[in-house]
């Protein structure tokens, strides 16, 4: 192969010397979150302001950047002045003007705007004194919102595509699949096959044409990971996709992108033209021989197509089907060609492992699972959000450390992790390590790491029954124990939350699991009963209760809910009835109101609204 | 029916397909860009598709837009109520939102446009903003942290304004 021409740190240079320039910068998180939370209009006020701003205090110069997800999304819009060792969080287009004048100009803290720690209530003004960042340690995310995603300099800047350059000038594609080998990095999409035996396996049919495939089909609900790299550090994926097509003799590779994120989409293509541009992808990189062309390929909402058979399926253009193996896609993949599917998160942390070496990413983590993984954490906890921890991290830190413990203090009840190919753990795990195996053998599994925390008032029976009622939807059709058998247990479930279960009901769930989980292909089916299995294992009680006593101990079930109001406390504000979405509630002023049963959809909007505390839900 | 809806007009078929390249592999691609100017795909449309697109036939098209819950074989509503119901949020309430929707719209099961063509409303899985659980979106616009109230005031403000304009 012809030598590497372009110089890097020359490269990088010049990109500090341009960041320099921007003075201080102002680094605005534009995730999918914060841009919900009105993050666009605080950088329009920020930056309308910017151009007619005083002497500021620390440079003469202040320059607004639009990050990705900076993970804290409970707390967005959040505001980082990195050079000011400040973050400001709930920032609103209206604080905009306070910020700069006070802070920037004056050089005083708007201490109103800084994160409260929940526990000693005190001020925490620098996001590295957040016990949410605090205790995370990240690599894949680890420039997620600390620069702006649709700048290559600024990739540059923090090491971007120095490790591409690295494996280029040494020119030993065996020497990378074996450091990807040694650093025991393992697929994050879900199955946690060593990557780099997969590159391996892929790298033997090295000849004709490969292809190199980026999973960004992240279809696990409560799962956001995979969205926050494509958005906020794009060019580390493409980065992390280049090294491994260097390794296995691919020139031609694809992003999968569901078609939910038009943010990530963006950014990606926006990535692939500049690096394209300026011979860091595309042909002749860095003035070698060695030429990599990226397409994206957006998804069309089919959550099956994570499952790599099902998006090559849907990449050549078909119904998105899983297809059997063997033949496995290192083998016959792509039309027809050697294929390397790796997920997004998994080739994010490439180029690290790459830098810094196999043994660096090996001493993170446990014995057979290494290195950082990041959870989305979500659901009834204080801070929700997108973190990243060493393997091996226990629930219990994960939750109560970094998530900062259960909302409006109510009491823990489980964690689903996983999604629906996964299962919950109870209060009796929170000290286990999140890794592999240690998830496996509780029944559930790390998944995707998408964590969603419930408390008491969570019915778990319903819960089991939302997952089955997804992976039922979801399911292709191809198999028929898959496609009937999902069927059959949703409708099982369903008859347990309508109060009219039978509890020979709950043995025939549990011989429908086995045989979904026994006859079908792929994923999905394999893994579709882990929720009912996993809730009947730990929460058989609940399930008890609804069937025997016609209780549903949460009160979520709305067959067994009912929501009436006493009369005695009533005053006859007229309050409830005007928050009534359904209008199920007549009354007139001054006089006691009634709900009408045959209309209250028992969403308890009433509850919230009354003053008297005279509506009562059983 | 308003707009290009329920019109089939060939020759922005064919362009799509020319920008798209005619191949089955860019299927997915061409039929996400007809249903952006009909809102839905038009049964003619993917007929014409069959006979255009190399190597697939008009059953195939029919087997693709039918597999892929993104795409609508049924006009879809000026306005495009998506409400999120990944596990976040639906742990967070998003079902009794959905539920105040569907009562206020009357719409029965099977049902997702309301009869003047002006909403329509579906579930969607995750949409990524967990953080922001429970989450809606009208016309890609995202609404985070949803309750029975705010979601009456979205559509009450929608309404005036169609009747305003």
């Amino acid at each position: 192969m012809s030598n590497v021409t372009l110089d890097i740190k020359a490269e990088q240079a010049k990109a500090q010397a341009e960041i320099k320039k921007q003075g201080l910068r102002v680094l605005v998180c534009a995730g999918t979150g914060c841009v919900a939370n009105g993050a666009l209009d605080v950088i329009a006020k920020f930056e309308e302001l910017g151009v007619n701003v005083g002497k500021l205090t620390q440079e003469d110069k202040l320059t607004i950047i639009p990050t990705g997800c900076h993970g804290f999304c409970e707390q967005g819009v959040l505001v980082c002045i990195p050079q000011l060792h400040t973050t400001y969080v709930k920032v609103k287009a209206d604080d905009v003007d306070e910020i700069v004048h006070k802070h920037l100009e004056g050089g005083e803290v708007v201490e109103r705007l800084l994160y409260v720690d929940p526990q000693t209530k005190q001020h925490v003004q620098s996001d590295e004194d957040i016990n949410f960042y605090k205790k995370q340690t990240r690599t894949a995310l680890a420039n997620c919102g600390n620069i702006d995603a649709e700048s290559l300099d600024e990739s540059i800047n923090v090491q971007g595509y120095e490790a591409l350059h690295k494996v280029l000038t040494e020119n030993n594609p065996d020497a990378v699949i074996q450091e990807v080998i040694d650093s025991g990095l393992r697929g994050r999409g879900g199955a946690g096959f060593s990557t780099g035996l997969k590159w391996k396996f892929t790298a033997a049919n090295k000849g004709g044409k490969s292809y190199v495939v980026c999973n960004g089909d992240e279809g696990d609900p409560g799962a956001f990971m995979d969205r926050s790299v494509m958005e906020g550090d794009p060019h580390k994926l493409l980065e992390g996709m280049a090294i491994a097509a260097f390794a296995i003799g691919a020139d031609e590779g694809y992003i999968y992108v569901r078609a939910e994120y038009p943010l990530a989409i963006t950014r990606l293509r926006k990535a692939i033209a500049e690096a394209e541009e300026r011979h860091y992808l595309g042909k002749n990189i860095m003035g070698t021989d060695f030429s990599f062309v990226l397409h994206i390929k957006e998804g069309a909402g089919a959550f099956v197509c994570g499952e790599e058979s099902a998006l090559l399926a849907s990449i050549e253009g078909e119904r998105g089907m899983p297809r059997p193996k063997p033949p496995f896609p290192a083998n016959k993949g792509l039309f027809g060609r050697p294929t390397l599917i790796n997920n997004v998160e998994t080739l994010a942390n490439i180029p690290a492992i790459i830098l810094k070496g196999a043994n660096w990413f090996a001493s993170m983590g446990t014995g057979t699972s290494k290195g950082t993984k990041t959870f989305a954490l979500t659901g009834e906890v204080n801070n929700t959000g997108l973190i990243e921890v060493p393997m091996g991290t226990t629930l219990r830190e994960i939750v109560f450390d970094i998530g900062g413990g259960i909302r409006n203090g109510k009491k823990f009840k489980a964690v689903q992790i996983g999604g629906p190919s996964g299962g919950c753990l109870t209060e009796e795990h929170l000290d286990l390590p999140m890794d592999y195996e240690s998830l496996t053998k509780a029944g559930a599994m790390v998944g995707s790491g998408g964590l969603v925390v419930m408390n008491e008032d969570t019915c778990i029976v319903e819960v089991a029954r939302f997952f089955m009622n997804f992976t039922q939807n979801e399911s292709c059709g191809k198999c028929v124990p898959c496609r009937e058998g999902t069927k059959n247990m949703l409708k099982i479930l369903q008859k347990i939350v309508a109060g009219e279960g039978e509890m020979e009901d709950l043995d025939l769930l549990e011989e429908l699991a086995n045989s979904v989980r026994d006859g079908s292909l792929c994923g999905l089916g394999k893994t579709a009963p882990n929720p009912v299995l996993s809730t009947l294992k730990y929460f058989r009680d609940e399930y008890i209760a609804h069937i025997k006593e016609k209780r549903c101990p949460a009160g979520v079930c709305s067959a067994m809910k009912k929501i009436t109001i006493d009369e005695e406390l009533c005053k006859g504000c007229t309050k409830c009835a005007r928050t009534c979405p359904v209008g199920a509630i007549e009354g007139t002023v001054k006089n006691p109101h009634k709900i009408d049963q045959s209309k209250c959809i028992k969403c308890g909007a009433c509850l919230d609204a009354c003053p008297f505390k005279a509506i009562k839900k059983n | 029916m308003n707009g290009t809806q329920g019109t089939f007009d060939k020759s922005k078929v064919d362009e799509i397909i020319k920008n798209c390249g005619a191949k089955k592999s860019n299927l997915i691609a061409i039929l996400q860009k007809v249903q952006e100017v009909y809102r839905y795909l038009p049964e003619e449309a993917m007929t014409y598709i069959g006979t255009k697109v190399e190597g697939v036939s008009p059953a195939t098209v029919f087997g693709v837009a039918t597999f892929y819950a993104q795409f609508s074989l049924e006009p879809k509503g000026k306005y495009e109520i998506k409400l999120c119901d990944g596990t976040a949020c639906h742990v967070r309430g998003s079902m009794p939102v959905y539920e105040s929707i569907i009562q206020r719209f009357k719409l029965t099961d099977g049902k997702y446009t309301t009869e003047d063509g002006l909403f329509s409303v579906e579930t969607v899985s995750c949409l990524g903003a967990c953080g922001l659980a429970p989450v809606v979106v009208v016309n890609g616009k995202v609404y985070p942290q949803m309750t029975t109230d705010a979601m009456k005031v979205i559509i009450d403000t929608i309404l005036e304004r169609e009747k305003g304009g």
